[in-house]
């Protein structure tokens, strides 16, 4: 596994699967850091990503808006997204705005690994 | 808590961060795209763009886009029937799906390479009082589903807003651009304002042969003093205007007297002594940019002992501006050559100073002068104007120093203290 942190975005490479930490960023412009890290590990290879929601308790219309535009870069990448560790009134705004058509949800980010090592997509404990 | 209660809260949100946006934002780009994000965001909507309406030009230029392709282009030209279409939609929200063929609107998503399967769904022109500020693409909802009455109400609300902070930035805009134009003006004014009163003082001196470039070494001195007693530069400009003009009541004193080869009377001295009252007569009228002008040369013969005129005014009573004049109007005649007498070398005048301080003089105004002097003879300004003036062999350093700052530890204690104050 890889730890690795760019654009004062926290995030890791496990294989070809980006984990990308959502924090406190997403609410504001300045969450479009996400979506350029998520681009970042896409074009540096990840075949996943997961954006981990342990640190993010609230998520705004502006965050709403940047993780569409994360879907997007993945869906033209050919990337899968999986969401992680996200509370239930945020998944309850997920599924109204159709977020979850597009993503899969985990319990925490060992379950996101987990199926995607069960899919196929990701080899257990290797990196890049 | 039920889904429609859930949606109305997640897009009161998006109204009420849409409203701090617009009014806190003070750059344009960011607020649009904000504004971009939390459209997008209270609905669910995957791709979107907000273009703002140049009508000089008749360009739409896209501030901010998400979701596009990167063919989008970044502005199109509309024409005067896509114009005229797009006023008359207003804040309506045009389904692209169900536009006319031959809609004038058609050349317009030709342009935007709007083609099927770029997604976009929906147009919504932004007008604020009958004027196009702007227009609003917005792609398909991230449900799947297609926009409801409700949808479109929250769209057109948004978007009206969002009309609303591009106008009103534009207002901002225009009034910044004004600002910046009258303060060039009104610099340009001033500018032909001090070369008219320094030509006007050329004027003044050429009627008294003896003291020619009088007045415009008075309003340099004035303003070097001014400066050094820490006075903005407004004011510093208004004294050396002050001195410049200080002298303009001479107009209306006999030729004869002023350029009198000897000591005048005291009957001709009585009418010398008509030109701070004239000068002021004759300023008073004029709208000067600058405080209290006329007061300056009307008090620059007044002395802090009262034994001055027109009115004998004491200490206090005597404008700070009129007490740098007065010395600034001293020094000048004693470092030059006068019909009956040559100049003084500066240790006399320094002397003089001395002698006058707390009587004719303000201690305060000498410290400035003094001061200004030391800096320049020690080298210590960028230029050295009193040494331009007064000449580079009139002043002996090695004599001239100590004096200097004997009078300046002398006067510090007590500055302006005058037994009259």
């Amino acid at each position: 596994m890889g730890e690795l942190s760019a654009l004062d975005v926290r995030s890791r490479c496990v294989g070809t699967t980006a984990v990308v930490y959502a924090g406190d960023y997403l609410n504001k412009l300045s969450g479009d850091r996400i979506e350029r890290e998520c681009k970042r590990q896409l074009d540096l290879g990840c075949r996943n990503l997961v954006i981990d929601f342990r640190d993010t308790e609230l998520v705004n219309s502006i965050g709403v808006s940047i993780l569409l535009g994360v879907i997007d870069v993945a869906e033209r990448n050919g990337a899968q997204v999986i969401f992680s560790d996200v509370n239930s009134q945020t998944v309850q705004l997920f599924e109204m705005l159709g977020l979850t058509r597009h993503v899969a949800l985990a319990r925490d980010e060992q379950e996101a690994l987990a199926s995607l090592i069960e899919q196929g997509t990701l080899t257990p404990a290797t990196g890049h | 808590m039920e889904l429609p209660t859930r949606k109305l809260i997640h897009t009161f949100g998006a109204l009420a961060d849409l409203g701090q946006e617009i009014s806190d934002s003070g750059n344009f780009e960011e607020m649009v795209l904000t504004s971009l994000h939390l459209l997008l965001g209270a609905l669910g909507i995957r791709r979107g763009a907000v273009a703002e309406f140049e009508a000089v030009d008749g360009l739409l230029k896209f501030v901010a886009v998400r979701g596009l392709p990167d063919a989008f282009p970044s502005s199109i030209t509309v024409g005067e029937d896509t114009r005229a279409a797009l006023l008359r939609i207003g804040l309506a929200a045009v389904q692209l799906d169900k536009l006319d063929p031959g809609s004038e609107l058609q050349p317009l998503f030709t342009a935007c390479r709007i083609l099927p399967g770029t997604g976009v769904q929906l147009c919504v022109p932004m007008v604020v009082r009958s004027e196009l500020i702007g227009l609003v693409l917005l792609g398909e909802k991230a449900t799947g589903e297609g926009f409801g009455e409700e949808d479109l109400d929250v769209v057109s609300s948004m978007i009206r807003q969002i009309g609303v902070g591009i106008h009103t930035h534009r207002l901002l805009a225009q009034v910044e651009q004004r600002a910046v134009e009258n303060r060039r003006l009104y610099d340009d004014l001033r500018a032909i304002y001090r070369d008219t009163v320094r030509a006007f003082a050329a004027a003044i001196d050429i009627k008294d042969k003896y003291t020619q470039g009088h007045s415009e070494r008075v309003g340099k001195y004035s303003e070097i003093i001014a400066r050094q007693m820490g006075w903005t530069e407004e004011e510093v400009e208004g004294i050396a205007i002050a001195g410049y003009l200080h002298d303009v009541g001479k107009l209306v004193v006999e030729r004869d007297i002023i350029n009198a080869p000897y000591r005048i009377d005291a009957k001709q001295s009585k009418e010398l002594n008509r030109h701070p009252a004239a000068g002021y007569e004759i300023l008073s009228p004029i709208n000067h940019p600058y405080a209290d002008i006329p007061l300056m040369a009307k008090y620059h013969h007044e002395r802090l002992d009262g034994r001055g005129y027109p009115d004998g005014l004491t200490a206090d009573q005597i404008p700070l501006g009129a007490k740098i004049v007065s010395v600034a109007d001293s020094f000048d005649a004693m470092t030059t050559d006068r019909p009956y007498r040559t100049r003084r070398n500066l240790e006399q005048v320094i002397v003089d100073f001395r002698k006058n301080t707390g009587t004719q003089f303000d201690g305060e105004v000498i410290i400035a002068l003094c001061r200004a002097l030391l800096y320049e003879i020690k080298g210590e300004t960028k230029t050295r104007p009193l040494m331009k003036m007064l000449g580079k062999d009139y002043i002996e350093p090695e004599k001239i120093i100590p004096l200097l700052n004997e009078l300046i530890a002398e006067l510090q204690p007590r500055k302006s203290a005058s037994v009259f104050q």
